[in-house]
This record gives structure tokens, C-alpha cells and sequence, in this order.
């Protein structure tokens, strides 16, 4: 590699980063500014971290966000994983054109567009049926498991597609019927994806606020809707502090479970190298 | 005879791994199907309905599209809302801002991904786990957060402003938030890791001798790169590329957050729309327009899913 | 008179004993018949029929794409073929899943469960029987016994080694008793000094088990190592069925011929033919070519002659019987290998000819060298003679 050429590179690198870290870090910085303006720092203190405790309202919207959260990820997950596996492992059948359709686009569709079309779901099923019975935490988790859903398959799916299918021949040659299989031999397999998947779906479920805000009913009102009524106005210490304790949770969330992963692929790929142990 | 003596005395696990491997297959697809069809292609379905639909003072605020007669049903249909969205500009002032401004979004964030992901795909090993992990990071904390952080820094009484002041550039505050300057930033911002990630993949599968070759065979390192690595690279530019241009077409948090009250996107407009004039079949009829726009993009960036999928197999 | 055919057919069951193929009333164990495999227009597998017979250690050997995987994949029960019908043990193996076929299979990346260990892996198939605890320790043991892969019994596959995890494929593969064992390149990912003795021990463990064993490899040494018998595939059709002696010395057309070993073929045309014997005159040898048996075809009709490089002499001096099988050319390529040599020698004709010598003693300097002008020669009954 040429010099200039890296120099390039790493000026473009040490850039990008700096674009993408100053605005966070700068958040964080602030959420301890005693003042409450941004352009002035007016000593360390930790007092708009008390008051973000003492707001009930965002206690509360944070409390439901979190459940949705849960929820979603983990209805999600259950939806999402046998999507992957149809996608990756089950060939060709009546209507997989539209199945995968309808696996891309919630990845690349307008929020404004989702959440309208749902509102208008849920309004008509409740004409219709009586179900459901007006909008709330519920028609929050049935909207976000939709779309995070989505971004399971995709995980499981990529993770599927790049493993060797002998393994579960192998599996089948010697006995195992297919719901065994899938149990026994692929879904331990592809537990760090399904770990990946469940915490992308979460994080996606906390921080959506497009879908919620169409689909939330009175009482339900997420972290993230709370969130934007109070900065529609401008910057707020509060939300200073509530972001850097966001950051920090999901950072450390995101770090731990990484490393995990990496473990995981590390080992593979060690066994699929073929290499002598390291004594 | 005999045969049904057997199934009578099957046990019931038994009669139930039978059931399975007869219908487990329907079973898998069909319970994610059926949640998809339901929860995503039906509530399109819905909205395209009222978007033939009059508004109408009631719970809901639409006239009903099918109604009971005597004889049976009648369809009304009122392209009136489609009609109402060509002869009032706004809508399609909107609509070209909208693309104008996801456009150039994606050119710029391309511009700052491509050499970042280049970087990241040729960096060595722990090294780029490292730089993968710093450009994932952000992806994955709060979209709504990481827009607001600029409102700090753009803002009247911001940060580069303060700055700018302070070192006597200027003398007067310039107006940066709720300009269009703003909302590109903020896309940009946002969309960069949707960017890199594609990008980085088709890149590091890519066989470094390629270039290797091509700058052995007499190409100098810029026409080793135009000629050898831009072409290898375009599935992950046209992925990264619709990543970010679809979306950001319909952005709402953006605009609403940074842009100002004059910049019109179409996002924006929808949900003024729904919650401010409650106007529910315009609404639907602003996104059915929107996904008009939005079908060739999306088709095309499954299509590339698609390949690249089949390519891994 | 009575003692001599006792005695007679005593050989002759002992020859169907060893050789079933031979013996027109054995019963086949595995039967394909006209079985086709279509993925969408492209014919994998095209009308094979092919009788396998118990206790064989049968090899499809072919280049890749040939249809030898998937010819071994519908065995297993991986894919349902387009048409035709697979019996093993007599029972029509159409539309039993591959759960429940009588065959398993050691695959080519060997597919051990990475999550699982060593006796884990091994006991599987057990487990799925539903087999007692007791047992399935019991049988665990032995299997691994018999690979020698006791003491890693804990070990988990990424901290094997390739020969290792080859091993424990293998056990885990035999531990059900299958009446057919299925080995997809089964020593394709090993090195090749591993390899050489790998092969023995697979032949020995066949031996062993008594189980029957087909095998798929695109390395004709390891067919003819380990084979009882081979087919060749070639475009999704067998070209050739036998034993590795018959394939080598009996090829019936050129693609067996230069698949297994080397070859150089020589075409001509048949001149001269008589119940003892044929002449073949080729233009591109120089020279008439001497068959010492008769040929079936008629006069004028175009031939190869198929010549061993080692079955060919190479000399300075023209041979005394120079009229038939003798041809003069210039060296042209020399390869050394220690043990033999090669040399390739251009004919008048543009045709380069390969011959091999064995190196039996210690020379001072080589032989020959570039542009020498050598005679090469053989024997009347050294050339296969092969019409397509």
C-alpha cells in the first residue's frame, strides 16, 4: 500500500470517526454542565440526573418502552427465526417471491409509511372484529414485532446462509428428524445471531418513535415520544443525562455481547480451519 | 384393514411427529407468513383503500369505502384526494425536496463512507474488528438522541457558533439549524453506518491480488481502483446507497428536529397531515404517493439482497 | 477326472465368494436403476444403473461435476431422484426420508457438531434410536476404540486435529451399523503423507466391520488403493465399471484410460485383422502398430491405441524387429523424479509420446538428454486398443 494512499485512508477514517463521536461525546459532556446553557460550562454536577429521576412522566414513558421493548424483541424473535430458516433452508415454495418481499421492505420502508398503514389496520380490525379494543402498549408490541421481525430473518438468515448445511445432513443421516434437528443441532448453532437479533430488535423497539407515535393510545406514551416533545423546543440537561445513560447502557450491552459473538465465530472458524489446538 | 388398525394404536406422540412431518414445513412458513400478511401487506392494502376514501367528521374520519346496500355492496371510489395532491403545490414541492434532499444526502454520505469503509476493509486484523465495532456502535444507540445531539451544536446559541464567535470569524451568529444544511447533516449523521456496513463487506471479500494484479499489469493506483475496485464494489455502493436514499426520503424526526418550517419533506407533510389537520384520507393518499415513488428503489435493493444471497450459496 | 472339477468348482465358488460381481445368481445389495437427476435442464445424473454387491468397497470416481456426489446423495436420501429407483437390501428406498434410510454417511467437511464433543458427536445416532444409556456408553467406547480417539472422548472438534476429526466422523458415521456407509471424499482434507496412510486404515476398519462402504473421490490413486471396485463418471453417466486392474489394464475408451494413470493414445486406422491378431496403421505414430488379438470392427475404421508410458522401451539404437511397434524420435522434455524417469519424445509426425523408465541402477550421468534421437518400442501386447 502506498503512502499516500493510507495517509488518505487514515485521514478519512480519523474523520469519519470524529464525525460520528464529537456530537455524542458532547452530549455527554454537557448532561454534567452544572449551567443549562450549552455554550457555557459552569462546573460538574450531577443535578440534572437527580431531576431526570424525579420526572415521573419520563419514568413512567421509560418503564413502557422498556416492556414494549421485551415484548417486541422477544415476539420478534419467535416470528423472525423460523422466517430466516424458510428463507435459507426450505428452497423453493408457492409464494417465497412475496415472503422475501415482505422480509425486505419493513428494512427500507418509510416509518411514516408503516406506522400510518398499522393505525389504520388496527382502527379497521376494531370495526370489524372489536379487536383491538382501542390502541395502547399492545398495538405498539404488534407494530414494532412487525418490523423487527424483519430484521431477525435477516440476521438469522445471513448467518444460516453462511453455514455449512452438512452439519445438519449429518444430523438427518444419522436419525434426527427435522423439528429435532432444527432444535438440537441448527438452533445452537446460530444462538449468537438469535442473541444479536433479540437485542438489535430491542434497541430498535426502545427507540422508535415514528410507528409508536401513530399506533400509541392515550397512556402509552413510549421514552423516545417523550423524548421528542421535549426537545421539539431545543436542547434540554435532562435529556442530556437520559441520553448518556442510554449510550452508556447500550455501549456496554453492545460491547459485552460482541465479545461473546467474536468468541463464538473465533472457535468456529478455528474448527473450520482445521488447525492444531493450541496446547 | 390392517393399515388403519396401525394408526389406531399409534400413540399420541407418535400420531403427533407423524402430523409434523407431514405439516411442519406448511407450519414454519406459514405462522411468519401469515404474521407478515397480516401485520404489513394488508395495512397497505387498508391505506390505499382510504386513500379513495372523503374525510368525514367521525370516529373514523373517513366515509367507508364499502357500504351495505340493499342489493349488496357499492364501491365508492374518490379520487379526490389524488386530484387534491396534484392541484395543491405544497404536495409536490414536498415530494421533489424530499428526493432532492435524500439524494444528495446519499451522494454525501457515499463520498465519506466509501474511504472509511476502504480503510476499515484493508485495516489488520483485531485492529479492524475494532473499527467495525466503532462504526456498528452508534447504529445501535438512539437514532432520536444521535439528531438531537446536533440541535446542541447547530443551534443560534450553539456550540460552533459560540466557537466561531469567540474567535472573531464572525460577528454575528449564523443561522445553521432550521436550514437545509441541517437536515443533510443530520441524514448524513443518522445514515453513515447503513453506509459503511454494505460497503465494507463486498470490500473485504474482495481478493486484495485483484489490485495487486491490476497495478502489476501497468495500472496506476487510481486506475487500479477505478477500474478494478469501484466496479467490484458497486453491489455494496448500490445497497448502502438505497439504505440510505429510501428511508431518508420519508424522514420525519430530521426535518421536524433540524430542518426548518420552510423545509417541506415528504415525511413531514404526512404526519401534519394525520395528527395536525386530521385529514386521514389525504394522509394515506400523500403515502401511497410516497410509495409510488418508492416501489422501483425498494424492488431494486430486495433484488440485490437477493443476488448477493444466492451468491453466498 | 471327478477330483480335477471338484477342485474347479471349489475355485469357481471361492471366486464368486470374493467376487460377487462376477457371479451371475449373487443378488445385488445396492441396485440403482435408471436413475436420472435433473436440477432444472441440467442432467446431474443421466440413466445409471449400477448393482452394488455386499461387503464392497465400491468407489465413483470421476472429475467434479461428474454427478458422483449426487449420485451418492440420493443414496443417502439428500435428494429424491427425477426418475428411476433405489433399492437397498431388496427395499425400494423411494420417498424414505433420510432419517430413516439404512445408510449414513461421513461427509467431506466431516460435519461434526461444533457444540457438541467428541462422545457427543459419537453418540448421537444412538441418542435419536432412542438406545439405553448403558449402551450407548458401551458401544461409544468401542467406536472410539476402534479409531483410536479414546482419549479425546472430552475434546470438542475445534481442538482436533484434521486426522483426528476424520477419525470421529468415521466412528460416528459406523456407530449405527449401517448396512451402507457413504464416504463423500472422505480423505479429501487431508495432507497427502496423512492421506497414504489414512487409506489403509479406512480398508482395514472396512474390513473389520464388514459393513459396505461406497465412496465418492475424484483421486483415482485413492480409488484404486482402497476399491474392490470403481465406476467412472463422466457428465452424468457411468463410462466404465470394474475392478482397478480391469480399469488400467482394460480401458474401454479414451476418457478411462486418461483418467486413470497416463496414457498416450495413438490414432490409426484398423489395415489388417485376423481371429490372432491386428494391424493398426498410424499415421500420426509413423509406424503399423501390432495388436497380438483380434479387434472387433471392420477394416477402415478408426482406432486408438492406448499405451502405458511404462510399458514402452526407450533406446538409442533402432530395435532389431523394427517393422511393427517402433517409432524414432527426438527427446524433448526430461523429467527426473528420483525413483523414475520421464521423457517426452517428439514423433516426425508432431505427436509427443510419454515413456517412463525405472531408474533400477546408479547412473553416472542421465541417460539421455535434449535433442538425442531415440527409438521407442513395445510389445505386441502392451497396447489397449479403444474405438471411442
Amino acid at each position: 500500500m502506498s503512502n499516500k494512499r493510507s495517509t488518505f485512508l487514515i485521514s478519512a477514517l480519523v474523520f469519519g470517526f470524529a464525525f460520528l463521536y464529537v456530537p455524542i461525546l458532547l452530549v455527554i459532556i454537557y448532561s454534567f454542565n452544572e449551567g443549562k446553557l450549552v455554550t457555557v460550562w459552569a462546573g460538574f454536577s450531577t443535578k440534572w440526573y437527580v431531576s431526570l429521576f424525579s420526572n415521573d412522566g419520563m419514568i413512567d414513558a421509560a418503564w413502557n418502552s422498556l416492556r414494549i421493548g421485551v415484548m417486541s424483541a422477544t415476539l420478534a424473535l419467535a416470528l423472525g427465526t423460523p422466517a430466516g430458516l424458510v428463507m435459507s433452508r426450505f428452497g423453493r415454495f408457492k409464494g417465497r417471491t412475496l415472503f422475501s418481499g415482505m422480509i425486505a421492505a419493513p428494512l427500507v420502508m418509510p416509518e411514516v409509511i408503516t406506522g400510518l398503514s398499522l393505525l389504520l389496520l388496527f382502527v379497521t380490525l376494531e370495526q370489524m372484529i372489536g379487536w383491538p379494543a382501542g390502541r395502547g402498549l399492545s398495538t405498539i408490541t404488534i407494530a414494532h414485532t412487525t418490523f423487527c421481525a424483519a430484521y431477525v430473518a435477516v440476521v438469522v438468515q445471513s448467518r444460516l446462509s453462511g453455514m455449512d448445511t452438512s452439519v445438519e445432513e449429518a444430523a438427518m443421516d444419522l436419525g434426527a428428524k427435522p423439528a429435532k434437528i432444527f432444535f438440537v443441532i441448527t438452533l445452537p448453532m446460530i444462538l449468537p445471531a438469535l442473541l444479536a437479533g433479540w437485542l438489535l430488535s430491542f434497541t430498535l423497539s426502545l427507540d422508535d418513535l415514528v410507528i409508536a407515535s401513530f399506533v400509541a393510545g392515550p397512556g402509552s406514551t413510549t421514552l423516545p415520544m417523550k423524548v421528542f416533545s421535549s426537545v421539539r423546543l431545543g436542547v434540554s440537561p435532562e435529556i442530556n443525562a437520559l441520553a448518556t445513560l442510554i449510550i452508556l447502557t447500550v455501549s456496554v450491552m453492545i460491547i459485552i455481547a460482541s465479545l461473546m459473538i467474536l468468541r463464538s465465530e473465533r472457535m468456529r472458524s478455528r474448527a473450520a480451519a482445521g488447525t492444531e489446538p493450541q496446547p | 384393514m390392517s393399515s388403519d388398525k396401525q394408526e389406531r394404536s399409534l400413540t399420541l406422540k407418535q400420531r403427533f411427529d407423524r402430523w409434523m412431518i407431514k405439516h411442519g414445513r406448511v407450519l414454519v412458513i406459514g405462522i411468519p407468513y401469515f404474521w407478515l400478511f397480516l401485520f404489513f401487506l394488508v395495512p397497505f392494502l387498508i391505506v390505499l383503500k382510504i386513500s379513495f376514501s372523503m374525510a368525514e367528521y367521525a370516529q373514523p374520519p373517513y366515509t367507508p369505502l364499502f357500504s351495505w346496500i340493499e342489493e349488496g355492496i357499492t364501491i365508492t371510489v374518490n379520487f379526490g384526494n389524488y386530484l387534491f395532491l396534484l392541484s395543491d403545490s405544497l404536495y409536490a414541492t414536498a415530494y421533489l425536496n424530499s428526493i432532492r434532499i435524500a439524494a444528495i444526502s446519499t451522494i454525501i454520505t457515499l463520498l465519506i463512507g466509501y474511504p472509511m469503509a476502504y480503510g476499515i476493509a484493508r485495516a489488520q486484523g483485531s485492529m479492524r474488528s475494532v473499527l467495525l465495532m466503532m462504526v456498528i456502535l452508534p447504529f445501535w444507540t438512539s437514532f432520536l438522541i444521535r439528531v438531537y445531539a446536533w440541535i446542541g451544536i447547530l443551534d443560534r446559541e450553539g456550540l460552533i457558533n459560540a466557537f466561531l464567535l469567540w474567535t472573531g470569524i464572525i460577528s454575528e451568529p449564523l443561522i445553521m439549524r432550521q436550514t437545509e444544511f441541517a437536515v443533510y447533516v443530520g441524514i448524513v449523521y443518522t445514515y453513515l453506518p447503513f453506509m459503511i456496513l454494505p460497503l465494507y463487506s463486498t470490500l473485504e471479500k474482495m481478493d486484495v491480488s485483484l489490485v495487486e494484479a491490476a497495478l502489476d499489469l501497468g495500472c496506476k493506483p487510481w486506475q487500479a481502483f477505478a477500474k478494478v475496485t469501484l466496479p467490484l464494489s458497486m453491489p455494496g455502493i448500490l445497497a448502502g446507497s438505497l439504505l440510505v436514499f429510501i428511508p431518508a426520503v420519508g424522514e420525519f424526526v430530521i426535518p421536524e428536529l433540524l430542518g426548518g418550517p420552510n423545509t417541506l419533506m415528504i415525511g413531514r407533510t404526512l404526519w401534519n397531515e394525520f395528527f395536525a389537520n386530521r385529514d386521514w384520507p389525504i394522509a394515506s393518499a400523500v403515502a401511497i404517493a410516497m410509495l409510488i415513488f418508492l416501489v422501483v428503489p425498494i424492488m431494486w435493493f430486495q433484488h440485490i439482497q437477493t443476488k448477493q444471497e444466492e451468491g453466498q450459496q | 477326472m471327478l477330483v480335477s472339477e471338484a477342485v474347479l468348482e471349489d475355485a469357481h465358488e471361492d471366486v464368486h465368494k470374493t467376487q460377487p460381481w462376477n457371479n451371475p445368481d449373487a443378488v445385488p445389495y445396492i441396485r440403482f436403476e435408471n436413475v436420472t437427476k435433473k436440477f432444472g435442464d441440467f442432467y446431474a445424473v443421466d440413466d445409471v444403473s449400477l448393482d452394488i454387491y455386499r461387503h464392497e468397497l465400491f468407489a465413483l470416481l470421476g472429475g467434479s461435476g461428474c454427478g458422483k456426489t449426487t449420485l451418492l446423495r440420493m443414496l443417502a436420501g439428500f435428494e429424491e431422484p427425477t426418475s428411476g429407483k433405489i433399492f437397498i437390501d431388496g427395499v425400494d428406498m423411494a420417498g424414505v426420508p433420510a432419517y430413516e434410510r439404512p445408510t449414513n454417511m461421513m461427509f467431506q467437511s466431516y460435519a461434526l457438531f461444533p457444540h457438541m464433543s467428541v462422545e457427543q458427536n459419537v453418540a448421537f445416532g444412538l441418542v435419536q434410536d432412542g438406545v439405553s444409556r448403558s449402551e450407548i456408553k458401551q458401544q461409544v467406547a468401542e467406536m472410539l476404540g476402534l479409531v483410536q480417539m479414546s482419549k479425546f472422548a472430552k475434546r470438542k472438534p475445534h481442538q482436533l486435529s484434521g486426522g483426528q476429526r476424520q477419525r470421529v466422523a468415521l466412528a460416528r458415521s459406523l456407530i449405527k451399523r449401517p448396512k451402507v456407509l457413504l464416504l463423500d471424499e472422505p480423505l479429501g482434507a487431508l495432507d497427502k503423507k496423512l492421506r497414504e496412510q489414512t487409506q489403509f486404515e479406512l480398508v482395514n476398519i472396512q474390513e473389520k466391520v464388514g459393513t459396505t462402504f461406497v465412496m465418492v473421490t475424484h483421486d483415482q490413486e485413492e480409488a484404486m488403493t482402497m476399491a474392490s471396485r470403481i465406476a467412472v463418471m463422466n457428465e452424468g453417466v457411468i463410462n466404465q465399471i470394474g475392478t482397478p486392474f480391469e480399469l488400467y489394464e482394460y480401458p474401454n475408451s479414451r476418457y478411462t484410460a486418461n483418467f486413470l494413470g497416463q496414457v498416450n493414445l495413438i490414432e490409426g486406422v484398423l489395415v489388417d485383422d485376423d481371429e490372432k491378431y491386428a494391424v493398426i496403421k498410424s499415421e500420426e505414430a509413423g509406424c503399423d502398430i501390432y495388436i497380438d488379438h483380434a479387434v472387433q470392427g471392420h477394416q477402415g475404421m478408426t482406432f486408438w491405441a492406448a499405451l502405458r508410458p511404462e510399458r514402452l522401451r526407450i533406446t538409442k539404437e533402432a530395435p532389431e524387429e523394427s517393422k511393427y511397434n517402433c517409432v524414432a524420435g527426438k527427446v524433448e522434455e526430461i523429467g527426473y523424479l528420483g525413483g523414475i524417469s520421464t521423457y517426452h519424445v517428439r514423433l516426425a509426425s508432431g505427436l509427443r509420446i510419454k515413456v517412463t523408465e525405472p531408474n533400477s541402477t546408479r547412473q553416472i550421468e542421465p541417460r539421455y538428454t535434449w535433442e538425442d534421437n531415440v527409438w521407442v518400442s513395445w510389445e505386441a501386447g502392451a497396447a489397449s486398443v479403444l474405438n471411442k
